[in-house]
């Protein structure tokens, strides 16, 4: 059963202006529940705009969108409902605190949801610990603590709401390597936890290319191709000139192939890589 | 939602109008205001009516765009006619009942005030359509330069119009992601109750403020990196410079305005 679906999604900026811009166009598409999706594309290829839609707070120029199988405009006022059933995390979520403490912050949607005192507080605790927030820091201002941890209060005001869907919009940019990875595997461990559909935006295919059941590679507001990530992978090179760059490892492979060295399957994950080179040393017996 | 405004209205083009000095610009409309409060004989507006419209066709900036400047002072256009019509006692009276009178005088006046209040707007519409808000800064700067021997802090007063202005579209789209991020979260920030709006009003302000401060504090850094330390000394990259084309544009208007002048004295 899909949780997410699209029918010929459809949306245009200012339209009848001379700036009219068609940033979705026309997209079908369909998310099953407990799925882990990356979302890759170019610098406006729609893709911000298209999550936009999943929670309601772009209306489609055209075509509908379900969640588990209702159309979320069908009554507007249940609009509020959707958002948080739909947990989305926008672009650097940090700039978006503004209570005094890291509890409050974290607190706030879920306030927002009606849920009473005893409930919420079981809620903040629990996504803090989930992300890597010390219980201490609860009680701190948001605006003391570093930038990655900033993202982290952000990210779990959003999950703190226990979201059926959760997406998070290029939640690891800007960041060092370290906090890149520390966001990355917690929001992985998450969803692995709770078994929710996480959909996660980004640019570069190493941050998803180890995690993702599946890809969606937008291009100019249509879909580029929307698969499983080892298919994805297959076709590096067209990703490539699309504007989008492929996992250094693939590269790596991609480079063999073309001297001749055909390894036969996509790589996309440095472990693999490893396991696939070891595994035709010890055919051709030379190591292990 | 707020990407609808219209801020900074400036018009590209290559009229006569858009190629004057802002300078010359900024001068003419302050005579173009004399022009039309000089004088209360209809020969006097008609002759500042006549020069409004001819900069408003040589501007070949679509009629349109004038229509929708007046439009916003369109209730401080009636409320101005409607006390002109009930206050003023002069002329013949059309109407009377208890202590409302209305006569011809106050018609009269309050007809003029409508059109000279609607050739001001439009006329100064002109500028900001035909400069842009960085030239305009530029233009005041120049003009204002005078007061610099009183110590007045005419470069500092002009940088801070050029940073405001520069920053407007920023803090707009910065609204407008930070309002979706809340909304989001289940905020209601354009539905819901008007209390319940105002409650969330601060989940926006707060932010903003927050980055405000943090863009304010990165672009003092830029700027002293690059060893800003004031007016003092400082080259433009864009020079103001006249052409024949001002001095005829300002000899132009000069004689409008004295024709207004001669129109009230002598007629």
């Amino acid at each position: 059963m899909a949780i997410l679906k699209t029918e010929q999604l459809t949306y245009t900026y200012s339209p009848g202006s001379p700036f009219e811009k068609t940033a979705v166009d026309h997209v079908d598409i369909e998310i099953n529940k407990g799925e882990m999706i990356g979302v890759m594309g170019h610098t406006g290829s729609g893709k911000s705009t298209l999550i936009q839609h999943f929670n309601g707070l772009l209306r489609p120029t055209s075509g509908k969108v379900f969640l588990d199988g209702e159309d979320i405009w069908a009554d507007k006022k249940k609009i509020r409902d959707v958002r948080f059933r739909v947990g989305l995390v926008f672009q650097y979520p940090e700039y978006q605190i503004f209570e005094e403490t890291v509890f409050k912050d974290i607190a706030f949607g879920p306030k927002n949801m009606g849920l009473d005192e005893a409930d919420i507080k079981k809620r903040v605790t629990e996504t803090a610990y989930d992300i890597g927030l010390t219980e201490e820091m609860l009680s701190r201002s948001p605006f003391g603590l570093s930038g990655g941890q900033k993202r982290r209060v952000a990210i779990a005001g959003v999950m703190a709401m226990q979201p059926e869907v959760l997406i998070l919009d290029e939640p690891a940019a800007g960041l060092d390597p370290a906090g890149r990875d520390a966001i990355l595997s917690y929001i992985r461990k998450y969803h692995e936890k709770t078994g929710n559909t996480t959909l996660i935006v980004s640019h570069s295919m190493e941050d998803i290319a180890s995690f993702a059941d599946r890809i969606l590679v937008m291009n100019s507001g249509k879909i580029f191709c929307f698969d499983e990530t080892k298919k994805v992978f297959a076709r590096s090179e067209e990703i490539s000139q699309i504007g989008l760059d492929v996992p250094q490892i693939t590269k790596v492979f991609d480079i063999l192939k073309r001297k001749g060295i055909d390894l036969g399957r996509e790589v996309y994950t440095v472990g693999y890589a490893r396991d696939l080179i070891l595994d035709v040393l010890k055919s051709k017996g030379g190591i292990g | 939602m707020l990407r609808d405004i219209t801020l900074g209205q400036y018009f590209p083009g290559k009229s006569i109008i858009h190629k004057l000095d802002p300078r010359t610009k900024i001068i003419l409309t302050i005579l173009l205001i004399v022009m039309l409060f000089t004088g209360d004989k209809l020969i006097c507006l008609g002759i500042g009516a006549a020069y409004t419209l001819m900069a408003v066709l040589l501007s070949r900036i679509p009629v349109k765009m004038f229509v929708k400047s007046v439009k916003p002072i369109l209730p401080f256009l009636i409320i101005t006619a409607a006390f002109n019509i009930f206050i003023i006692d002069k002329g013949d009276v059309l109407f009377h009942w208890k202590a409302i009178k209305i006569t011809t005088g106050g018609i009269n006046v309050s007809v003029f005030m409508i059109i000279r209040i609607v050739l001001l707007v439009a006329g100064s519409s002109l500028l900001t359509y035909t400069a842009s808000p960085i030239t305009i800064t530029d233009a005041i700067e120049k003009l204002l330069s005078p007061l610099k021997k009183l110590h007045f802090p005419v470069h500092e007063l002009a940088m801070m119009m050029s940073i405001a202005l520069r920053f407007i579209p920023t803090l707009i789209e910065e609204t407008d992601k930070i309002i979706s991020a809340q909304k989001a979260r289940g905020a209601s920030i354009d539905s819901g109750t008007l209390r319940e709006r105002a409650g969330n009003l601060i989940s926006v302000i707060v932010p903003l403020f927050v980055s405000s401060f943090r863009r304010a504090d990165e672009l003092a850094t830029a700027m002293e990196c690059r060893c800003y330390n004031g007016g003092e000394g400082r080259t433009r990259l864009r020079q103001l410079r006249t052409s024949a084309c001002d001095y005829i544009a300002a000899a132009v208007t000069v004689m409008f305005l004295a024709a207004v002048i001669a129109a009230d004295k002598m007629l």
